[in-house]
């Protein structure tokens, strides 16, 4: 599961979802990847105005990369940077979660990632 | 009056061993392939006519009796589904769902023994015979605009996740066997991101994603709360519309949404008008060996190559997916077959407003968007 995957994702149970704890989830014992993948220059400046920067900011910081800068780079920032493009693609697209847990920050519930998927059934309690 | 003739999965794809399409002829084979190659010893067939169990090696499974049931046979298959077979000596008709459950606890647990339990016990079958994108979806899908990130929700086999290389894609299946194929789909080891989930107790944040869709999932939940309570989740997921004070609108992100019609009287099936719309329809799966792999010649010849070596990468698949079962195998899937017009109440009655619609191949489809 690639790291612009987990910006899209959130705890599955409902009470959990209205609340600002719940988002992103937090990767614990995390095995990554890395792909070496072709740098899509287009798809990654059409798909940043749709990333959560702060929550990227946090799932990068958690999985052990360099702090991200407090604020996104603009389109005209990008195309004139290709090093930071770079290091975006290399976060957002080569590098993928494989092994560990998922974990919510509201209810605490860990969501167990295998082979790169994870796992969101609830147990009956929480659905 | 239910028909006699076996039904297909979904429209589009045949799986009983009644005739039917080239395609799904050359669909069935792919996937029993496998199984020849995986029991050393050639069987021999019952009678030929493809009707009883056929003769397997003695070494493999007991020789049933023909034409009876055999619960020897049945038990070979995985442990969640046993409960669920029986060997078929005659392609089984579908069968009104008498047991169409009442409250909401029961619902889920109806489902979870007549669509989940079935999915993860085909799942190598169904996904061997699931490899051509629908024209409209993929229509659907290559329309949206370069970087729209979305989800797939009851991705299956993932057929749809590679679709259009310009979006970003996020499949998720209630059966994880599936999910296991959508993630590697193409042959790709890791090329599609996926993940497992419940259609009514999604993973996803509210409003962001630009479009969704979900074919051939909703026509499994059990009752109309259920199916309504599905679209809702999905149009939790997108968009909502907006105005800025330029003037400029956005109506915001997209649903697509495609279910089995009652109205198929064209199809083997043919139901229609006033049939029954809760049915168990059964997925028969074939050990017609010796003609299975007569088919397979054929069909490489009449294929393109490209097609073909698609079918012989799944057929790998399901071959590393291990125990198919020895003999032919139904199991009974649950559906709620839409009549015209209810699948556009069901959007609308959650917030959704219907961009567009149809019928397309015994399905009923919507484009839909938030309201507000």
């Amino acid at each position: 599961m690639k790291v612009l995957s987990l910006n899209f994702l959130t705890c599955a149970v409902k009470a959990c979802k209205s609340t600002s704890g719940a988002y992103p989830l937090h990767p614990k014992d995390a095995e990554l990847v890395e792909d070496d993948l072709e740098v899509n220059s287009d798809l990654l400046l059409n798909i940043m105005p749709r990333i959560d920067w702060p929550a990227l900011s946090t799932t990068a910081t958690e999985l052990g990369f360099p702090s991200l800068p407090a604020q996104p780079p603009t389109k005209e920032e990008l195309e004139a940077d290709e090093k930071m493009l770079r290091d975006l693609h290399h976060l957002l697209m080569e590098t993928q979660m494989m092994e560990g847990k998922l974990v919510c920050g509201n209810c605490g519930h860990e969501y167990a990632v295998r082979e790169g998927i994870a796992n969101f059934l609830l147990p009956a309690h929480l659905v | 009056m239910q028909p006699t003739i076996p039904a297909a999965a979904d429209a589009g794809a045949a799986v009983s061993g009644a005739a039917g399409t080239a395609a799904a002829a050359s669909q069935q084979q792919s996937s029993s392939g496998g199984s020849a190659a995986s029991h050393a010893a050639a069987p021999a067939s019952a009678s030929g006519n493809g009707m009883q169990p056929p003769i397997t090696a003695a070494a493999i499974v007991p020789v049933p009796p023909s034409g009876q049931n055999d619960s020897t046979t049945a038990t070979a298959t995985s442990k969640a589904s046993s409960s669920l077979t029986a060997n078929a000596a005659a392609a089984p008709p579908s069968t009104a769902a008498s047991l169409a459950p009442s409250s909401s606890a029961e619902a889920a647990s109806y489902e979870a023994t007549h669509v989940h339990a079935v999915y993860e016990s085909i799942a190598p079958h169904f996904s061997a015979t699931r490899y051509k994108p629908w024209p409209v979806i993929a229509d659907f899908l290559s329309s949206l605009s370069p970087g729209s990130v979305g989800f797939d929700v009851g991705c299956g086999n993932g057929k749809y996740l590679g679709v259009n290389p310009g979006v970003h894609m996020l499949g998720s299946d209630r059966s994880a066997s599936l999910v296991r194929f959508a993630r590697d789909h193409g042959g790709v080891e890791r090329s599609q991101d996926v993940a497992v989930a419940d259609g009514l107790s999604l993973p996803f944040p509210e409003g962001r994603a630009d479009f969704a869709i979900c074919v051939a999932v909703i026509h499994h939940m059990s009752t109309r709360e259920r199916r309504r309570e599905a679209v809702q989740a999905l149009l939790d997921c997108v968009r909502r519309p907006s105005s800025n004070s330029s003037g400029n609108s956005d109506d915001g992100g997209k649903i697509l949404v495609y279910v089995w019609a009652l109205e198929q009287s064209n199809s083997r099936r043919g139901w229609d008008e006033g049939s029954e719309q809760d049915l168990l329809v059964p997925w028969v799966m074939k050990q017609k060996k010796e003609k299975k792999e007569k088919k397979e010649k054929k069909k490489t010849k009449g294929k393109s190559a490209e097609e073909g070596a698609e079918a012989v990468a799944e057929e790998g698949n399901a071959e590393g997916g291990s125990s198919d079962p020895p003999a032919d195998t139904t199991y009974q899937r649950y559906y709620h077959l839409f009549r015209k017009g209810e699948l556009e109440e069901d959007v609308e009655a959650v917030g959704g407003k219907v961009v567009r619609n149809g019928y397309d191949k015994d399905n009923w489809w919507v484009v839909a968007s938030r309201c507000s």
